[in-house]
C-alpha cells in the first residue's frame, strides 16, 4: 500500500525531522519557561521576531551562526519584557504574553517594512546547508533522516540533551525546578525566585527565537508574513504532551512533524487530491488538541505553573 | 537545662522595628541568643513573632535596627547571608517542594549553581551521617509528597542541619505533630543544644514552653513585653503575660445528647492524591453534643468534611440527615438541610478576597429570597442582611461594601460565623475554626458554638489542636489514615492515649478482628 | 523588590500610573516614527486627525469600533470568570458563516423576523464553537488558551474550505467569496445618508445588556464569583462547571454578533479577509476596559481610533501602519502594569 510506501522513503523521514526542528527548538524554550513556573505565550511572536531577526542580521552580512545568535539574544529581550512583567510584578501571564506576542509580531512586521520598503517577494539569503555526517549518513533510512540535516538540527537534537542535563544533573536545574514547583522552598534556601524565574523566561525565548530563526535559516532562506503560522501554540501542547520532560517533548515533537510529513504526502496522492486541501492543513491543530487531551490527566503539571510568588505575602 | 548567661552570644537583635502600612508589627524589640541556650518566643497571633524571624532571616527588612549574628551585623533583607551565618529556620508552613525528593530538597541552593554536578553521594552520606547524630530518620530518595506531616518535618530541619546551621528557629513546630512526634522533636532539639547549638522555639503552647525553654520572652502587640528565666515563672503568670489580662476561657459544661441528626454509616471515599480517604467509617452526630475529631492533619478530615459539607459523596456506604438519604447530595442540599460549614481555610474557601463584606455574606444563599427573585438579585436587602450580621456577631469593618480583603482574621470569621449561624442550623461543621485567631477571637468562636450546642444543634469540631478537642467536645474522635477511632467521653482519655491513636495504632487490631 | 497592597489609593496613584502608561506608549510610538523618517511631533496629530478628523473618519471609526465592541465584550464576560477564551476570531466567523449561508435566500422568513432570527442563530453558532474547549475544561481539564488559539486556525480553514468550495460565489470572478446577502437580510443605517449601520447599536446595547447581567443577576454574580475563586465558589454550593459552560455560551454568542454584524451590517457577503484580527484586538478592548462591560465602549473606540488613524497617517507620511498595533500592545502591556501600580506599592528589599 501507499502509505508504506511513504512510511519507508527515507526522504519522508528527512522531511519530518526537518519539520521537527524548530519545533524542538520552541518546545525547549517553553518547557524551560514551565519548568520555572511561566507560562510564556508570547512564544508565536517570539518565533516571528526569531525568524526575522536571524534573516536579516545575515542578509545585513554576518554570517549565519552570528545570526543564530543574533535571534537568540532577541527573543532573549523580549523573554525579559515577559518575565519581568510576570515575575516580581506577578501580572497575569495569560496576558502579558498575549501582548508580547502582539508587540514581537508587529515591531517585526514594522521592521521589516521599515528595511524593506519597497519589495514585492522578499530577498533570499544563503541558508544553512545539509551536512552529511560521514559513514553514519550512509545507514539506510536513518542516515539520511539524522545524519544529513543542517547544522541548527543537529544543534536542536544536542539541546534536547543538554537541557535534560542541566534540569536533572545540576544544581541550577534543581534550583529551577524547585522554583516551578515551590518558590517559597526556594527563597528559603537563600536563592532569588526573581532571578532563577526571569532568567528561565529570557533564555526560554531565546531558544523559542531560534526555532524561528530556523525556519528563515534552514527551512527556507527567506522571511515571509504568517510564516510562523500557529508553530507556537503547536509547541505549547507539546510541551503538555511531553510532560514536561525534554526527552518525551522531542518524541511529541518528531511524531508530530511525521504526521505532518505524512499529510503532504497524502495530499499528493490520487486519494488526498479529491480532498479538500484544508482538511490536511487542518490536522496538525486538531492532533495538537487530541494529544492535550490525551494527556491531560495523566501529565505532572509544575506544581507553581502560573502561580505567582509575592515575598511579602503573608 | 540552665540558662548560660556567660556563655558567648550567638544572635543579637538591637532594637529591632517594622510596621506594615499602619500596624506596627515589631516596636524596638531587642533579644540576644547564647550559644546552647533555648528561648521560646511566646506571643498570640498577630503579635509580630513570625515577622520578626522574618527579619532576622532576611526575608523582610527591618524598617529599622540590627542584626548580629556571632558578633557580625547581617546585611538586611539577605536570607542567603542569614544561611550563611549559620542561621536556620524551620517555617510554620513548611518551604518544601512535594514533587521532589528530600534529597534534592535537602541540597537546594547548597551548592553553587553554576558547578556543574551533584554529588549526591556525598550530600546522600551527610544526611545519613546528621540523621545519626539528630535522630532524624527519613529516607533521602522519597518523594516529599509522600512523606507524613513529621517526616516533612525532620527534611525542614535536616535542611537546616545540612546547611551546618548553628542557630536553630523553629516557628509553631509542634501545631501538627501528635503529643509522640512532639516528644521526639523534643528529643533531637536536646541533641542540637548538647552539640552546641542554640534555639529560638515559637510557639504559644504554654506546657511545651515551660518544657523546652531555658529563657521565655513574650511579645504583646509588636512590644516586648516579658523577658525571664524559665525556671522562676509558671504558666499561669505567662498567659495573664501573653494576653495583657487574665482572659477566662468559656467554661464548658457537658451537652445534653440527643437523637443523632446525621449518621454515616460504613462510608468510605476514594484516596485523592496523597490526601487519604474514609475507609468504612461509622459516625453518629447528635443534637446537643459537640463530637470533637482528633487527628494530624491529612489524614482524611478533608474528605470527611467534604462529605459533610456536601463536596462529596460516598463512595459506599451511607450517609442519612435525620433518618434518611438525600437524593443528590450537594454544597447547596447541605446548606439546604441545615448544615452549617465553617470552612478550614477562611481566606482561600471561606470568603472571596476581592467582594465585599455583602457578597461573602450571601456567597451560601443568594438563590433565596430576599436577595434575588428568578436570577434578579435584590443587593439592597442583602446589604440589610450583612448589616444585621453585622452587628449582631460584632464584625468590626468599616460597613457592608468593604473589600473582605481588609478585615483581620478573627472579624472575617465572625463574618463567616454570622453567615453560616443565621439560619440556626442543625448541624455545624466546624473545620479548624479557631486556627490564627488570637485569644479573644478564639473564645468568641468557641462560646457561639457552645450555644448552638445548647439550643439542640449538632457540632463537628474538627481541630489539630488537641488541647481545644480536650477542652470542647463532649465525645472525641481520632481520625488516622481515614479510619475512625471509638468514641471517647470527655476526660477519659490522656493526651498521650489520644495521641497513640493519632500515630495510627490500636486501629490495626479492629482491622483484623473485621478481616 | 516586593509589592504591598494600598489599602486607601488617592486620586493621584489611581489616576497617575494609566496617564503615565498612556504617556510612554505615545513617546515609543513617536520615537518609531522618527525611525521611519516622519515628524515625531506630528504623528499623534495625524492619528487623531485620520480617526476623528472628518465626519467620513469618524464614521469609519464608529464602523470599525463595532465588531470589536462585540469581541471586547466577549473577551470581558469569559475573562471574568477566569475562562480563557482567545479564540473570539473562530466565533466570529461561525456568526459571520451562519449569516452568509442562511441570509442569501435560503432562510425564507418574513423580514421582521429575519434579521433577529440570523442574530439568534448566529449566537449559538459562536456559542457551540466556544462550548468544545468550554467542555473539554470542565470534563478533561484541558487548558483552553491553548484549545481556543487551535480553534481559530481550524476554524479559518474550515471557512476558507467553504468558500473556495460550496460557498464560492459562480459571479465572484474566481474570488473566494460567499453570495451577496438578500437585501432583507442586511443591517439597515442607522441614519438615512450616513455610512454607520444598525450593528453599531446593537453593539450599545449589547454593552448595557451584559452590564446589567453582571452587575443585577444571579448569573452575573456567579460569573465573578467563579472567576475571582473558583474553590470558594464550588464550596459555597456554586455550580463551577455549569457556570463555566454559561459564560462560554454568552461569550461565544457575543464574539459571533461580530461577525453577524460584519457581513449584514458591512460587507454583504463573507471573505477570508473579514476580520483582520477583530477576536484578538478584543482581548486587548477588554483589558483596557478593566472588564467592565459598559468600559468596554470607550477602548473600542479607542482602539479603533488608533487602528483607523494610523492607516491614514500611513498613508501621509509613509510610516508602516503597523505602528497602531505596536501602540496597541505597549498600551496594554503598560496599562495592565499602570493599573497594578493603582492599588500596590513597589517596595525595594
Amino acid at each position: 500500500m501507499d502509505l508504506f510506501d511513504i512510511l519507508l522513503s527515507a526522504s519522508f523521514w528527512t522531511a519530518a525531522i526537518r519539520i521537527a526542528s524548530p519545533l524542538i527548538f520552541a518546545t525547549l524554550g517553553e518547557l524551560i519557561c514551565e519548568r520555572a513556573g511561566i507560562l510564556n505565550l508570547g512564544i508565536e511572536g517570539i518565533m516571528v521576531a526569531g525568524a526575522f531577526a536571524g534573516w536579516m542580521a545575515v542578509y545585513s552580512g554576518v554570517d549565519l551562526w552570528t545570526g543564530v545568535a543574533v535571534a537568540f539574544v532577541v527573543g532573549a529581550a523580549f523573554g525579559l519584557i515577559h518575565g519581568v512583567l510576570t515575575v516580581p510584578f506577578g501580572l497575569s501571564q495569560h496576558v502579558v504574553g498575549l501582548g508580547v506576542t502582539l508587540l514581537a509580531t508587529s515591531l517585526t512586521y514594522y521592521a521589516y517594512r521599515l528595511a524593506l520598503p519597497e519589495v514585492t517577494s522578499p530577498p533570499k539569503i544563503d541558508a544553512f546547508q545539509p551536512y552529511e555526517v560521514p559513514l553514519l549518513s550512509d545507514i539506510p533510512l536513518i542516515g539520511p533522516a539524522l545524519f544529513a540535516q543542517t547544522p541548527l538540527t543537529y544543534l536542536a537534537f544536542a539541546l534536547v540533551a543538554v537541557v535534560s542535563l542541566v534540569l536533572y544533573r545540576t544544581p541550577l536545574g534543581l534550583a529551577l525546578r524547585a522554583a516551578g514547583e515551590n518558590p517559597a522552598a526556594v527563597a528559603a534556601q537563600g536563592l532569588s525566585v526573581t532571578g532563577l524565574r526571569v532568567g528561565a523566561v529570557a533564555v526560554g525565548s531565546g531558544l523559542m527565537a531560534v526555532g524561528g530563526a530556523f525556519l528563515t535559516m534552514s527551512a527556507f532562506d527567506s522571511f515571509f508574513f504568517e510564516m510562523v503560522n500557529g508553530r507556537g501554540w503547536i509547541c505549547i501542547a507539546l510541551v503538555v504532551f511531553g510532560a514536561w520532560r525534554p526527552g518525551k517533548a522531542l518524541l511529541g515533537a518528531i511524531l508530530f512533524a511525521a504526521f505532518d510529513a505524512l499529510q503532504i504526502r497524502i495530499q499528493q496522492t490520487p486519494l488526498g487530491a479529491n480532498v479538500p486541501y484544508q482538511v490536511f492543513l487542518m490536522m496538525p491543530y486538531f492532533l495538537s488538541i487530541l494529544a492535550l487531551i490525551v494527556m491531560s490527566r495523566r501529565a505532572e503539571v509544575p506544581a507553581a505553573l502560573m502561580v505567582p510568588f509575592n515575598k511579602g505575602e503573608r | 537545662m540552665t540558662a548560660k548567661s556567660e556563655a558567648q552570644v550567638v544572635l543579637r537583635l538591637n532594637s529591632i522595628t517594622k510596621t506594615f502600612g499602619a500596624l506596627t508589627a515589631n516596636d524596638a524589640v531587642s533579644l540576644s541568643l547564647h550559644k546552647g541556650e533555648v528561648i521560646a518566643l511566646l506571643g498570640e497571633n498577630g503579635a509580630g513573632k513570625t515577622t520578626l524571624m522574618n527579619i532576622l532571616f532576611g526575608q523582610y527588612t527591618a524598617d529599622s535596627g540590627t542584626v548580629e549574628v556571632m558578633g557580625r551585623t547581617l546585611p538586611p533583607g539577605n536570607p542567603r547571608a542569614a544561611l550563611d551565618a549559620g542561621v536556620g529556620m524551620v517555617h510554620q508552613h513548611f518551604t518544601l517542594a512535594e514533587g521532589m525528593t528530600v534529597l534534592e530538597n535537602v541540597t537546594l541552593g547548597t551548592r553553587s549553581l553554576w558547578s556543574l554536578g551533584m554529588d549526591r553521594a556525598a550530600a546522600r552520606a551527610r544526611i545519613a551521617r546528621l540523621a545519626a547524630d539528630f535522630r532524624l530518620s527519613v529516607n533521602p530518595d522519597a518523594r516529599v509528597g509522600a512523606l507524613t506531616v513529621g517526616e516533612r518535618q525532620r527534611v525542614e530541619i535536616l535542611k537546616a542541619l545540612y546547611r551546618d546551621a548553628r542557630i536553630l528557629i523553629l516557628d509553631e513546630p509542634t501545631a501538627v505533630l501528635t503529643p509522640q512526634e512532639t516528644d521526639d522533636l523534643f528529643e533531637t532539639l536536646r541533641k542540637a543544644v548538647a552539640l552546641g547549638l542554640s534555639i529560638v522555639f515559637i510557639s504559644h503552647k504554654l506546657h511545651e514552653v515551660m518544657a523546652i525553654s531555658d529563657r521565655v520572652l513574650i511579645l504583646r502587640h509588636g512590644k516586648l513585653v516579658h523577658e525571664g528565666r524559665t525556671a522562676d515563672t509558671d504558666r499561669h503568670d505567662l498567659a495573664a503575660r501573653m494576653v495583657g489580662s487574665e482572659v477566662a476561657a468559656p467554661k464548658v459544661a457537658l451537652g445534653v445528647p440527643g437523637p443523632a441528626l446525621m449518621r454515616l454509616d460504613a462510608v468510605s471515599t476514594p484516596d485523592i492524591g496523597n490526601a487519604p480517604g474514609l475507609k468504612s467509617l461509622t459516625l453518629d452526630l447528635r443534637a446537643g453534643q459537640i463530637t470533637g475529631l482528633a487527628g494530624v492533619s491529612g489524614n482524611g478530615q478533608a474528605a470527611l468534611a467534604g462529605l459533610i459539607g456536601g463536596r462529596r459523596s460516598p463512595a459506599s456506604g451511607t450517609l442519612m440527615l435525620n433518618g434518611e438519604t438525600p437524593p443528590h447530595w450537594s454544597p447547596r442540599t447541605a446548606v439546604h438541610n441545615g448544615i452549617a460549614r465553617i470552612p478550614e481555610d477562611r481566606h482561600k474557601t471561606g470568603t472571596i478576597a476581592d467582594f465585599n463584606l455583602t457578597e461573602n455574606a450571601i456567597l451560601e444563599c443568594y438563590t433565596d429570597p430576599p436577595h434575588s427573585t428568578r436570577g434578579w438579585m435584590h443587593w439592597q436587602r442583602a446589604e440589610e442582611f450583612t448589616q444585621e450580621i453585622i452587628t449582631k456577631y460584632d464584625v468590626r469593618c468599616p460597613g457592608p461594601t468593604t473589600r473582605i480583603r481588609l478585615l483581620s482574621g478573627g472579624n472575617m470569621q465572625k463574618l463567616i460565623l454570622g453567615r453560616v449561624l443565621e439560619a440556626s442550623p442543625h448541624i455545624i461543621l466546624a473545620n479548624q475554626p479557631v486556627r490564627g485567631l488570637d485569644i479573644g477571637a478564639v473564645n468568641y468562636v468557641h462560646e457561639r458554638l457552645l450555644e448552638a450546642r445548647d439550643r439542640g444543634a449538632a457540632v463537628l469540631l474538627i481541630s489539630e489542636d488537641l488541647d481545644e478537642i480536650m477542652a470542647l467536645s463532649d465525645v472525641i474522635h481520632v481520625i488516622s489514615e481515614g479510619r475512625l477511632s471509638p468514641a471517647f467521653a470527655r476526660g477519659s482519655m490522656t493526651p498521650a492515649e489520644l495521641g497513640v491513636w493519632m500515630a495510627g495504632h490500636g486501629f490495626e487490631t479492629e482491622r483484623a478482628h473485621a478481616s | 523588590m516586593r509589592l504591598e497592597p494600598i489599602a486607601n489609593p488617592g486620586i493621584a496613584r489611581t489616576l497617575i500610573p494609566p496617564a503615565l502608561a498612556i504617556a510612554t506608549t505615545v513617546v515609543i510610538a513617536s520615537l518609531l516614527a522618527m525611525i521611519a523618517g516622519a515628524n515625531p511631533f506630528g504623528v499623534l496629530g495625524l492619528i487623531l486627525k485620520g480617526a476623528a478628523g472628518s465626519k467620513f473618519a469618524l464614521l469609519e471609526t464608529l464602523n470599525r469600533a463595532t465588531p470589536l465592541i462585540f469581541t471586547g465584550l466577549s473577551v470581558a464576560v469569559a475573562f471574568r470568570a477566569r475562562l480563557w477564551n482567545i479564540g473570539a476570531e473562530a466565533q466570529l466567523y461561525a456568526g459571520a458563516l451562519v449569516v452568509a449561508v442562511l441570509g442569501t435566500g435560503m432562510l425564507q422568513w418574513p423580514p421582521g423576523l429575519l434579521l433577529p432570527g440570523l442574530a439568534i442563530l448566529a449566537m449559538i453558532a459562536g456559542a457551540l464553537v466556544l462550548l468544545i474547549p468550554a467542555l473539554l475544561k470542565v470534563r478533561f481539564g484541558v487548558d483552553e488558551v491553548v484549545t481556543t488559539l487551535l480553534f481559530n486556525f481550524i476554524f479559518l480553514l474550515f471557512v476558507s474550505m467553504l468558500l473556495e468550495g460550496a460557498l464560492k460565489d459562480p459571479m465572484g470572478m474566481g474570488w473566494p467569496k460567499s453570495a451577496r446577502l438578500i437585501p432583507e437580510a442586511r443591517l439597515p443605517r442607522i441614519i438615512d445618508g450616513l455610512r454607520l449601520h444598525w450593528g453599531f447599536g446593537l453593539a450599545l446595547i449589547s454593552a448595557v445588556v451584559i452590564w446589567i447581567i453582571q452587575a443585577r443577576t444571579t448569573l452575573g454574580y456567579e460569573i465573578r464569583a467563579v472567576g475571582l475563586n473558583r474553590n470558594a465558589a464550588s464550596f459555597a454550593g456554586i455550580p463551577v462547571n455549569r457556570v463555566l459552560i454559561k459564560t462560554a455560551l454568552l461569550s461565544g454568542g457575543l464574539a459571533a454578533l461580530a461577525g453577524y454584524s460584519e457581513v449584514a451590517g458591512l460587507k454583504g457577503s463573507l471573505t477570508l479577509d473579514l476580520s483582520p484580527g477583530f477576536g484578538y484586538t478584543g482581548i486587548i478592548v477588554a483589558m483596557l476596559a478593566l472588564l467592565n462591560p459598559l468600559a468596554v465602549i470607550a477602548a473600542a473606540l479607542f482602539v479603533a481610533g488608533i487602528f483607523v488613524g494610523a492607516d491614514s497617517m500611513s498613508r501621509a507620511v509613509g510610516v508602516p501602519t503597523y505602528l497602531a498595533d505596536i501602540m496597541l500592545a505597549t498600551a496594554l502591556l503598560l496599562m495592565v502594569l499602570a493599573i497594578l501600580l493603582t492599588r500596590f506599592r513597589v517596595v525595594r528589599e
